[in-house]
């Protein structure tokens, strides 16, 4: 188990190495000359352009700018944004906003989904059955910020039950609307995926088997029946939770939540390298550990699947 | 039996424990307010996240600007309608052209306690002006006499401090509207502290403005910041209210839904999405006038068929080939006011009266006219298109401007969209661009000068056309060295009444300021340059 936990660390070092050095290579492929923009319609003079060019490397050919970047990390600096802010204060002061929002979505739509995706599977067929299969439906197929937009306006603006924007009050009680719009957008699949998979453990032998025993229902469906469902479950939840830490750019956006997404915007537009770059790949980082968690949790779920060498 | 457990709490810990963490940290969520208890006539507004640490001359930006012009005083400061008024000056008297005397008022001092004197601003305004030191405004000390773009100068030779309180600036040209630029952030004092670090010094500013940052960690970056009143002002600027929070918003449109649902008082810019709506949702609190920013397209002359004779007819019939009205008010909702000039309403000596202004009105006939006058010169041939950045929302005027042009003169026309700002402007300043491009200009100070100055006289910053014309530079350079302010704007109305002949820009509207506010604040004026005198509002 232990080496199995430090060859997958271990993968994380090409990755990161391959993803910087694509990502690098696309910023720096961006036509366009980010100093310049820094004055908007106005013209920059020359020799100011130039300096400020110099200080952050951008006069020098795309391989040193990286080995430069690449040295930087393994001193622990992330280089700096055009603002002279430090990239790795930019991402401190980001990530767990962003972080506390993914959480707080996941768990929603996770709780959501166990209960009614099994409920579903044991009234299968019945009014209540189609009635949750037309309410998944719906949250799947309508875009996120249609659904961020109305829920701001009705429950934010209108009947003021949440504030709509989130802006400084960003901490765990804050985040409740958006949070809630991400559970949306993700919480369809994951019902259907616990009724689909609740379903087929339903039929197995040893569920009829534990019947027989005279084993309650209340400790079969939970024990037995929801624990060997899990497994596809917990894969969605985690990938889910990885599309949740990069993708809320348009949620982030709408409701000013000071985060991730938002800074990555702005930062693309700035083609500021350092700032891109490592948002990138400490997602990228992010991910290759969510799916090590979860591969790990299988053994936990189904000790059948196990890690031995 | 025990396996079970540790199986189902191990997925339940994604799930249980963070409903669990919100319970628990929820209870404290009212804490990060930033409210700071010192009045409740705070009043809250918009604002956008500072790109450079808050250094004067280090600021370009609007969301910068808006907070260092109320926490620092300059010489001078302007009014709503963009007339001058002495800050820290007491006097500031225009000796020729090219030299002015600077005398400011005693005994005025900075939050920290240290006395304002010559030397804050002699020092700020050298540190400004440095090459090495890369600061983005620093071109605004280029007329000061000593200034090189060749090598760093530590101090420049056209600052000379007479006594504690006065000091001389000498310029390199001739330049009577330099007193004028003096209110622009650029030319704020800094304090001594400044100078022992200035980066940080740029996240915890100290100034000698009406408004003071509420605590050294004031601003949380983007978040917001909030002022508190400055008890040691003394100036024009008085604070009517406790306090500024001013909060930092990634869109517009999530500044409008908080100003609807009460939680903003002040927004200074209406999103697109609710031009439509505004008026009706805000009763009468809104505004909608012009500001000091022009936009155009540039032509340059090195394309095929617009140089010379040829070109300058080609310019006219395409600028009489758009509906200006029209597009501003099916575009734009009547949020820009169609250009009659170079420059703006809001600017002393503008004019919708100069000779040639008919050039910019829809005029199909007289467009083909000129049109066909050209084509007699040089049969047209290819395409006729302006490139725009798409990320800046200017795709709906850029086809409704192309479709006026190519209807009129029956030719091809159409939009070029470069992905971001970044792309269209290397290919502008770079002179690689083939098409006609987008072009815009926000005043710096309420002068014509500064409309005309940098964007059309020969070899200028900012003239991305390459124009040049010696009359028109002429006419000029005797506006910017004549001590009288009639006089001079008398001559920049002749050196447009050139401009509009030779068209090296074409005009086409003036964007005006949208804002609106709540019920709960009264007093509420938006200034020349878009921004609400923030220190005039009045709440409660």
């Amino acid at each position: 188990m232990a080496t199995y936990i430090l060859r997958r660390i271990l993968q994380v070092i090409p990755v990161f190495l391959g993803a910087t050095l694509l990502i690098y290579f696309m910023v720096f492929a961006m036509p366009g000359d980010p100093i310049a923009a820094l004055f908007g319609d106005k013209q920059p003079p020359p020799q100011l352009l130039e300096q400020i060019r110099a200080r952050y490397l951008l006069d020098q050919p795309f391989i040193v700018q990286y080995l430069n970047y690449l040295g930087g990390i393994l001193r622990l600096d992330f280089g700096v944004g055009f603002n002279g802010q430090p990239v790795i204060e930019t991402l401190a002061r980001t990530f767990p906003v962003t972080l506390r929002l993914a959480i707080m979505a996941v768990a929603l739509a996770f709780v959501l989904a166990i209960v009614i995706g099994v409920t579903s599977a044991l009234l299968k067929g019945t009014i209540y059955d189609h009635l949750m299969l037309i309410v998944a439906l719906l949250f799947v197929a309508v875009p996120v910020f249609v659904v961020a937009f109305a829920a701001q306006f009705f429950l934010g603006v209108q009947l003021g039950w949440f504030k709509p924007t989130v802006g400084a009050d960003n901490d765990w009680g804050g985040l409740w609307l958006p949070a809630i719009v991400l559970a949306f957008s993700i919480y369809a699949t994951m019902m259907r995926l616990t009724r689909a998979s609740t379903i087929e453990t339903l039929q197995q032998d040893w569920v009829r088997t534990a019947y027989g025993k005279g084993l309650s229902r209340s400790r079969i469906i939970p024990v037995h029946v929801l624990r060997n469902s899990m497994i596809p479950m917990v894969t969605d939840t985690a990938s889910q939770f990885g599309v949740l830490m990069v993708g809320a750019t348009v949620t982030e956006g709408i409701f000013n939540v000071p985060g991730v997404g938002n800074q990555l915007y702005t930062a693309i537009i700035k083609h500021e390298t350092p700032t891109v770059v490592s948002f990138v790949t400490i997602f990228v980082v992010v991910y290759v550990l969510i799916n090590l968690l979860v591969d790990l949790l299988y053994g936990l779920l189904d000790p059948r699947i196990r890690y031995v060498k | 039996m025990k396996r079970n457990k540790v199986a189902l709490s191990g997925v339940a810990l994604l799930g249980l424990g963070g409903i669990l963490l919100a319970g628990c940290a929820s209870g404290d969520g009212g804490s990060s307010d930033g409210g700071n208890g010192a009045g409740d006539a705070i009043v809250t507004t918009n604002g956008t996240e500072p790109q450079n640490p808050l250094i004067p001359t280090n600021t370009n930006e609007v969301g910068g600007g808006k907070i260092l012009d109320s926490i620092f005083s300059g010489l001078i400061s302007y009014n709503a309608d963009g007339s001058v008024e002495n800050e820290v000056a007491e006097s500031i008297t225009v000796d020729s052209p090219t030299q002015l005397t600077v005398k400011i008022k005693e005994g005025l001092t900075f939050t920290d306690g240290e006395e304002v004197t010559a030397d804050n601003f002699i020092k700020a305004w050298n540190y400004g002006a440095a090459l090495d030191n890369q600061q983005l405004s620093s071109y605004f000390f280029e007329d000061i006499e000593g200034f090189s773009w060749d090598e760093n100068v530590e101090e420049l030779s056209g600052l000379q401090q007479v006594d504690d309180y006065t000091f001389t600036i000498t310029l390199n040209k001739p330049a009577t509207d330099f007193a004028q630029r003096l209110g622009y952030s650029a030319f704020y004092p800094l304090p001594d502290v400044a100078f022992e670090d200035m980066e940080a010094f740029g996240e915890s500013p100290i100034g000698n403005g009406p408004y003071k940052l509420a605590s050294e960690d004031a601003w949380v970056h983007d978040e917001g910041i909030s002022l508190v009143v400055n008890e040691d002002y003394e100036g024009p600027r008085e604070p009517q209210n406790d306090g500024l929070d001013i909060r930092f918003y990634a869109s517009q449109d999530a500044a409008y839904a908080d100003l609807l649902s009460g939680e903003l008082d002040v927004l200074d810019q209406i999103p697109e999405a609710a031009l439509e709506t505004y008026q009706d949702e805000l009763g009468d609190n809104w505004v909608n006038q012009p500001a000091a920013i022009f936009q155009s397209f540039t032509i340059p002359e090195y394309l095929p068929h617009f140089e010379g004779e040829e070109g300058v007819l080609r310019r006219q019939a395409i600028s009489m080939a758009i509906n200006r009205k029209e597009i501003t008010e099916v575009i734009f909702q009547g949020t820009r006011t169609p250009a009659s000039d170079f420059t703006s309403p809001v600017i002393d000596g503008w004019s919708e009266e100069l000779e040639g202004a008919e050039v910019l009105e829809y005029n199909p006939e007289r467009a083909q006219e000129l049109w066909a006058e050209a084509d007699a010169i040089s049969p047209w041939e290819g395409s006729f298109q302006i490139a725009y950045n798409s990320d800046g929302g200017h795709q709906g005027w850029v086809d409704a401007v192309t479709n006026s042009i190519a209807g009129t003169l029956g030719i091809d026309a159409s939009g070029a969209p470069y992905p971001d700002f970044a792309g269209l402007r290397e290919q502008v300043t770079n002179r690689t661009i083939t098409t006609a491009f987008r072009t815009g200009w926000q005043a710096d100070y309420p002068g014509l000068y500064n409309f005309l100055g940098p964007l059309y006289a020969t070899n200028a910053g900012s003239n991305d056309g390459d124009y040049s014309n010696p009359e028109f530079d002429d006419l000029l350079s005797q506006g910017i060295s004549s001590a009288d302010p009639a006089e001079a704007n008398e001559l920049f109305q002749q050196a447009q009444e050139i401009l509009l002949q030779d068209l090296p820009a074409t005009p086409l509207w003036y964007s005006n300021v949208t804002g609106g506010w709540a019920d709960t604040v009264d007093n509420v004026e938006f200034g020349w340059n878009s921004v609400p005198l923030h220190y005039n509002i009045t709440k409660g």
